[in-house]
């Protein structure tokens, strides 16, 4: 426990001092000494298409606003896009789930107090007479290789997004170079390209979320599954988030940032994720779920919300 | 359909129309707000520079004129883009804090629609018989009676301006996207989604049945207007 009590001072210290630094460049918003909370304030969020488009965010971001009074600008931008746009100071925190990404946004000190969040995991999805053959495959790699082999229809999202980065780091273990006329790059979003896949007969990489929340409108199949159902532990897809750094941005709202974060990473946000379904399905599993949460550590003194959990 | 009763009867799609009516509502009603307040300032802009650059003769009023036919033709998303680099925290404007919000629309849009409606109006005026003008200024008026009276004669095409301006904003989704970010809250109220912007969505999503009756709302807001203005100028060759 030692560790843990550590890493929480940690934050308690550094969270205190941004906000500190937050509050006296953004003096307009009054003093939080002598009216704390943050009534009428937004916080804007980029997230990815598929925190987006299952509607999980609506679940998480309802009752937030609730709790405080705020609002919740939600922009739904691949990984790529909304780290630029965090990297722009154009918004407060972001989501998403590409860790090689975040790791470099944090590195280069444009993000603070990234943490855990939830995960699911990605599917290798196909027509279902499965031209390729690649139903039995054990492995992605092992999928990936036998379409490149094939040349059958592989499309792909081709916009930095965090499916994109997983779909070419399967691509690399694999060894294969994707190039060619089989392999198209739509540069749209995860809906966009299952429409595009089933229309075309082609495969694809999805989000298990987007997949199950899409499975109504398009005849794919999932050919080879992801961890949750037992597959390969390379089909992982662990979400994050992370703040803003004030430091770098003087003007982002760090303070309403780190209490979304503190509360989507408490019992009640991280309830709110594993209950969420979409056709009966759950789409994502909490992993932020601590066995001594102190939401307090992530609002400064004395704000008040309604929420009586955490 | 108590949310848009007049449209129900006409268009039988809405019948099985897949949101909640607070939805389509406020989507509508940003897409009103944003693409008629950005016309109307084009237009208050437009309708003084066309008259200016009509009645005047200046050294490389022939440049002018191309700019602004050029400006006709800009593509919305690389309006879309310098807004977002203008208004952008990093950008100009940055402290404004107007990314993602309703007033960066209406920036973006009032760039699209201002060369249209100058444009078209230019023409107009340009085309108004010189003897109208002659006339006016010979009967004493001053040069705001002149402009007035060319207004009026040429406010049929001013109106088609002001109409191709509307058309251009409200049906627009490249530019609206970048510097709006298509955000609707929890509650499905829009705060910067529009039509455009929500029939990508949902059509990214698969709902196509969604997007088609969006689509067809949009339509249908497009022909009334249009329908309107043709009334008013029939009126206006009747008199």
């Amino acid at each position: 426990m030692a560790i843990h009590r550590r890493e929480l001072l940690a934050t308690l210290g550094a969270g205190a001092a941004a906000g500190l630094a937050g509050c006296s460049a953004a003096g307009q918003f009054g003093g939080s000494d002598e009216a704390p909370g943050v009534v009428g304030e937004t916080l804007t969020l980029t997230t990815t298409t598929s925190t987006h488009d299952t509607g999980l965010l609506d679940e998480l971001n309802a009752p937030f606003e609730d709790m405080y009074g705020v609002t919740v600008d939600a922009v739904a931008q691949g990984t790529g896009q909304a780290l630029e746009t965090a990297r722009n100071g154009d918004s407060d925190v972001v989501m998403v789930h590409a860790r090689s990404l975040e790791d470099e946004f944090m590195t280069e000190g444009y993000g603070v107090n990234r943490r855990d969040l939830m995960f699911n995991d990605f599917v290798v999805v196909g027509a279902e007479d499965d031209p390729a053959g690649i139903g039995g495959s054990g492995s992605a790699t092992e999928a990936f290789s036998a379409i490149a082999d094939r040349g059958a229809t592989f499309v792909s999202r081709g916009d930095n997004s965090g499916t994109h980065t997983k779909e070419l780091a399967i691509w690399e273990e694999a060894g294969v170079e994707p190039s060619g006329d089989w392999y198209m790059e739509t540069g749209q979003g995860m809906g966009e390209v299952l429409n595009v896949a089933n229309e075309q007969g082609g495969y694809t990489l999805a989000d298990r979320g987007t997949y199950l929340s899409q499975r109504s409108v398009v005849d794919l199949v999932i050919h080879v599954q992801g961890p949750i159902e037992g597959g390969p532990e390379l089909l992982a897809n662990p979400y994050g988030i992370l703040a803003v750094n004030p430091a770098v941005h003087g003007d982002v709202n760090y303070d309403l940032a780190m209490a979304y974060i503190g509360y989507v990473t408490s019992p009640e946000g991280q309830r709110r994720i594993e209950e969420y379904t979409a056709n009966g399905e759950q789409l994502f599993y909490p992993e932020a779920l601590s066995e001594d949460p102190d939401f307090q550590q992530y609002v400064p003194e004395g704000w008040s919300g309604n929420s009586t959990e955490g | 359909m108590e949310a848009v009763p007049a449209l129900a009867g006409a268009a039988p799609l809405l019948v099985e129309f897949p949101f909640e009516p607070v939805y389509v509502e406020s989507i509508v009603a940003v897409s009103l707000y944003v693409s008629v307040l950005a016309v109307l300032l084009s237009t208050f802009v437009s309708v003084p520079v066309a008259l200016a650059v009509g009645f005047t003769d200046f050294p490389g009023k022939r440049l002018v004129t191309s700019l602004i036919n050029t400006g006709m033709g800009f593509p919305s998303v690389v309006v879309g883009l310098a807004v977002l680099f203008l208004v952008s925290n990093q950008g100009p404007l940055g402290s404004l804090n107007l990314v993602f919000t309703r007033e960066a629309m209406i920036a973006s849009q009032f760039v699209l629609a201002t060369p249209a409606i100058t444009g078209i109006s230019l023409a107009a005026v340009t085309s108004v018989d010189r003897n109208v003008r002659d006339a006016a200024y010979s009967l004493g008026g001053t040069r705001l009676d002149v402009a007035l009276v060319t207004v009026k004669e040429a406010r049929y095409g001013i109106a088609t301006a002001v109409l191709a301006g509307f058309g251009r904003a409200i049906s627009e989704v490249g530019s609206v996207l970048i510097v709006g970010g298509n955000i609707a809250g929890p509650d499905g109220v829009s705060r910067t989604r529009t039509m455009t912007t929500a029939i990508q969505l949902e059509a990214r999503q698969g709902r196509y049945g969604t997007a088609m009756a969006l689509g067809a709302v949009l339509l249908a807001i497009v022909l009334l207007v249009n329908a309107v203005v043709v009334r008013l100028g029939d009126g206006g060759t009747l008199r």
